[in-house]
């Protein structure tokens, strides 16, 4: 049928032609009548007891209409943030889970906490009195290092949490991890850092709080990835507002990657600050502002061995790692660097038994949760830079260790020792087609070259495996989400036979609109234009989880799939009774609907017309409309992986690490839109190029200030300090999701900071480096280079 | 105080007060949202727009300042709903944008760049955006878009 465009095209993106005429709608573009502003008074101390607030002077100002304290809020009865997901330690005992009050009452915790919340006509007004509120802080000692946090005599962020240890976790069996390594031929330890990174949407938070008192009815505008939970969580457990009354809207929202899917306090505090005023109260983040209240990624530090026997074969792993879970546990705090992150340490090799322990701390810094890729990378990065250890140390080529150890493709489905079963994979095929890619053949003419130059070039290679289509609802209520996590699509057919989609997950960039309308086209035979595709407002589509965890197309995908499935049915049924035929002998092909050996046929159009103005549909078996509803839940979780080699050229004058290739071969499963998957690994690998040479949230421990708070000071990726990357699919078809999808919105980030490490160790090498911690920045680079011994002895 | 400038060909007078940014201008008074703010501090871009054909950040800009002057935003590019500027079309034929947010500076500061050498190469494209922040995208189907747009203007003109 003409203007179907199914799967594996790539079309222009529907959502496009708003964005490039300046007509998007993000939060910050939205006006309501009689709307106030809002601003935060935030903590300049690191960690301090509240004595007073004065909010008296800040009241006397022009325009001021209100200013909150954390004390208004306690006696209002406002609840504290909850968590998404409850761990418990190895010792069988629940996580520590301390209340945290949308705005601090009696303590602060972090520099950034919010203490009170300036109302005014202007945002002006607002500001000049926020500088007006007193608060009168009796400052404490105070703890940023993960690790200095858990020593002896740390300064205590909580009275109930003895020693700052939020959970003390682990996963795997350590007697016989253990025993591997008492009998290995070889064993490789690192110490590794995964620093804190600031995600740094482009567009700041806003969120806009509305109360219309004649009917109780509440708004909230907020730049969320997961609107549905917000209302989930927000309305019952912290405002206490019933589901019908609250909708909650998230419109075009500039980016997430994982900062926006949390429900964060000034949500409740503009909702609950509206519902005081009687009317609409919005708020809109500064940047400087973001940096100390967006939650914050990663944050590890990590002491991981592996265990070998004298061919370079892989016996056993052991990691102990320490997170920083910051002031609070956010939504998904601490799942992320226990759930998200040990069950992938097996990576794509065979590791016969592997043990994991993290103990999860409280320090005085912004809270630390999900950021692209979430417990993945720092998996990866741990597994990626054993092996190249390992291998360095064995005297065996990078290349040749991985090969000897992966997993195999006709071992899949595979087991590994760490709960996950990978449904599918082919890792060697994806490892050897970026080796051809790349051009490994002729690295070492290229390094000659470049040390001709007076640089240092290396190449460095990272496979990866990601567990994500987040979730396969039991195995994650086994493992402590407070909830399932489905996904829901319903499928609107409008007598025309157009189609509005409303589906639960939420489009900040992945290009939503166009995938899943390819989906349906290609389900339905309809026209590609005359799809729409709703979502990000809990008054329109019926329920959702949103999207993170590269969910979107895995699980809602998979549902909107299933409804398809739904209205293929109905739609057979109608015809059925058209054709007055049995429904057996109703076929769907290619947009019509047939009487099986026969040329009678109805187009899908015709259909859905019958659907909406029927006169004499048997009522008890079928019921006019064409709309159907599907939930979905994964039996397991998605498994997409690949191989990364990059190389990297290196100026010892200046230490500016220039990366040079990047390829990657990744394996997403079934790709709906070619053009939308590469953009993905683009912005992905970028992402995590950010984290290995450029990015690192710098706390001062004197102060406990976060240093890098700007973008003068947390160095984004830019432009002019990229190559352009081949990138290529090499898929297999996920074993148990309907369509094959894998999902491929992580991939980059998760593949490329040990990739770009491993090739900055390997330039560095003929210096006696062994490792370098991210980022590889020119500084640390420089000072590796002129403190090298072994360069001192050659000049 | 009260300023006179033209806004995207139109004669346009507004009451600003002496600390009025043109971000705030253009987006709380004139209801002209497609200009965003990412930073304030005039590093990210996302607020790029034309002054006298020439890119500039609007977030540390002073309102005051416009007076008498020509200024286009992104909603000023497109001739009409269905005669978008060449550069636009490039962005969308190019997969050059994902969220949105940082396109309208991408788009702006990218007209300025062939406005003023009609026929970038890749490596003086990446070298004008550094100013122009993307979270999304790494930058590669920018850059494509840029060189495809610089082409369909040149071929324009």
């Amino acid at each position: 049928m003409s203007n179907v465009i199914g799967v594996g095209a790539s079309p222009k993106r529907k959502e496009d032609l708003r964005f490039v005429t300046g007509r998007g709608n993000y939060v910050a573009d939205i006006k309501r009548p009689h709307m106030k502003f809002g601003i935060f008074v935030r903590s300049p101390h690191a960690h301090a007891l509240i004595k007073s607030v004065d909010v008296s002077a800040a009241l006397e100002l022009p325009g001021v209409v209100a200013v909150y304290t954390g004390a208004d809020m306690k006696a209002d009865n406002v609840g504290g943030l909850p968590v998404g997901w409850g761990i418990s330690g190895k010792d069988g005992n629940p996580m520590k889970e301390p209340p945290h009050p949308p705005i601090a009452h009696d303590k602060v915790r972090y520099v950034g906490d919010a203490v009170a919340f300036v109302v005014a006509e202007s945002v002006e007004q607002a500001e000049a009195a926020a500088e007006l509120v007193e608060v009168d802080y009796e400052v404490l000692p105070h703890v940023v290092g993960v690790v200095e946090a858990l020593q002896p005599g740390a300064p205590q962020l909580y009275d109930e949490v003895p020693n700052n240890l939020c959970c003390d976790w682990d996963l795997g069996d350590k007697p016989a991890v253990d025993a591997a390594f008492e009998a290995a031929t070889h064993v490789t330890s690192i110490e590794l850092v995964n620093q804190r990174l600031v995600g740094n949407p482009m567009e700041p938070r806003a969120a806009i709080g509305e109360y219309d008192a004649a009917n109780g009815q509440y708004t909230l505008w907020t730049t969320s990835q997961f609107p549905h939970v917000v209302r989930l969580l927000m309305g019952e457990m912290v405002l206490g507002i019933p589901q019908h009354k609250l909708r909650v809207v998230a419109p075009d929202v500039g980016g997430g990657f994982g900062v926006k899917q949390f429900h964060y306090a000034e949500e409740a505090v503009v909702t609950w600050a509206a519902s005081k005023l009687g009317g609409a109260v919005k708020w809109v983040c500064q940047r400087s502002e973001g940096f100390i209240s967006d939650a914050h990624g990663r944050d590890h530090v990590t002491q991981a061995e592996l265990a070998l026997d004298a061919d370079g074969k892989f016996l056993a792993m052991r990691v102990q790692t320490y997170a920083n879970m910051g002031g609070y546990l956010s939504t998904f705090g601490p799942n992320i660097p226990t759930n998200l992150y040990a069950p992938l340490l097996s990576g794509v090799y065979v590791i016969p038994s592997i043990y994991c322990g993290v103990k999860v701390v409280f320090t005085n810094t912004v809270p630390v949760d999900a950021y692209r890729g979430a417990g993945r990378p720092e998996a990866t990065f741990v597994v990626e830079r054993l092996v190249d250890t390992a291998a360095l140390e064995m005297g065996i080529d990078k290349f040749e260790i991985r090969k000897r150890n992966m997993i195999p493709a006709s071992a899949y489905p595979y087991q590994t020792p760490v709960i996950v079963e990978y449904d599918s994979g082919d890792p060697m095929a994806c490892l050897e087609r970026s080796m051809d890619l790349a051009d490994v053949a002729s690295f070492e003419a290229r390094r000659s070259a470049s040390e001709a130059k007076g640089f240092y070039r290396g190449l460095g290679v990272s496979t990866y495996v990601e567990a994500c289509g987040l979730a396969p609802s039991r195995l994650a209520g086994q493992l402590g989400a407070r909830g399932g996590l489905y996904e829901s699509a319903n499928v609107r057919v409008h007598p025309s036979g157009a189609i509005t989609v409303l589906i639960g997950t939420h489009n900040h960039g992945q290009g939503h609109e166009t995938t899943f309308a390819q989906i349906v086209s290609e389900r339905l035979g309809v026209p590609f234009e005359n799809i729409d595709i709703v979502f990000g407002d809990t008054d329109k589509v019926q329920f959702g989880m949103g999207t993170y965890g590269s969910r979107s197309l895995v699980v809602g995908g998979s549902a909107l799939n299933k409804a398809s499935d739904k209205i293929i049915l109905k739609g057979r049924k109608i015809a059925a009774h058209q054709f007055e035929a049995a429904l057996d002998d109703i076929v769907f092909e290619n947009g019509e609907f047939s009487v099986s050996g026969t040329d009678r046929k109805k187009t899908f159009s015709e259909i859905a017309g019958a659907a909406y103005v029927p006169f004499d549909f048997p009522l008890e078996e079928l019921e006019p409309g064409l709309e159907e509803q599907a939930y979905y839940d994964p039996v397991n979780f998605t498994y997409p992986g690949g191989a990364h080699i990059c190389e990297v050229e290196i100026d010892p004058d200046t230490g500016i690490v220039r990366l040079d290739r990047y390829t990657a071969v990744d394996d997403v499963g079934t790709v709906i839109n070619p053009m939308i998957v590469e953009g993905q690994l683009q912005g992905g690998i970028v992402q995590g190029v950010g984290q290995a040479l450029f990015e690192h949230g710098v706390y001062d421990e004197q102060s406990g200030q976060l240093m890098s708070g700007s973008f003068m000071d947390y160095c984004m990726p830019r432009a002019d300090n990229l190559p352009n990357m081949v990138i290529q699919p090499h898929s297999t078809t996920c074993a148990h999701t309907p369509m094959g999808v894998k999902g491929c919105g992580e991939c980059g980030t998760i593949g490329s900071p040990a990739a770009v490490i491993n090739a900055v160790v390997d330039a560095l090498k003929p210096l006696g480096v062994s490792h370098v911690d991210m980022p590889a920045s020119p500084n640390r680079i420089w000072n590796i280079i002129n403190h090298s011994s072994v360069r001192a002895a050659a000049e | 105080m009260k300023i006179t400038f033209t806004l995207n060909d139109r004669p346009v007078t507004a009451d600003v007060a002496p600390s009025t940014l043109v971000s705030d201008l253009l987006r709380d008074t004139l209801d002209l949202t497609g200009t965003h703010v990412g930073c304030e501090t005039s590093q990210c871009g996302a607020c790029v727009i034309h002054l006298n054909g020439s890119s500039v950040k609007s977030c540390t800009l002073l309102a005051a300042s416009l007076e008498g002057q020509e200024v286009r935003t992104v909603e000023g590019l497109a001739k009409g709903p269905n005669e978008l500027h060449p550069m636009q079309v490039a962005f969308r034929e190019n997969h050059g944008l994902q969220c949105g947010f940082c396109t309208p500076g991408m788009l702006m500061a990218s007209i300025d760049l062939v406005s003023k050498n009609p026929d970038p190469t890749e490596e003086e494209v990446r070298e004008w955006l550094e100013g122009n922040m993307c979270r999304c995208t790494g930058y590669q189907n920018i850059v494509k878009s840029v060189i495809a747009g610089a082409q369909a203007m040149r071929n324009a003109s």
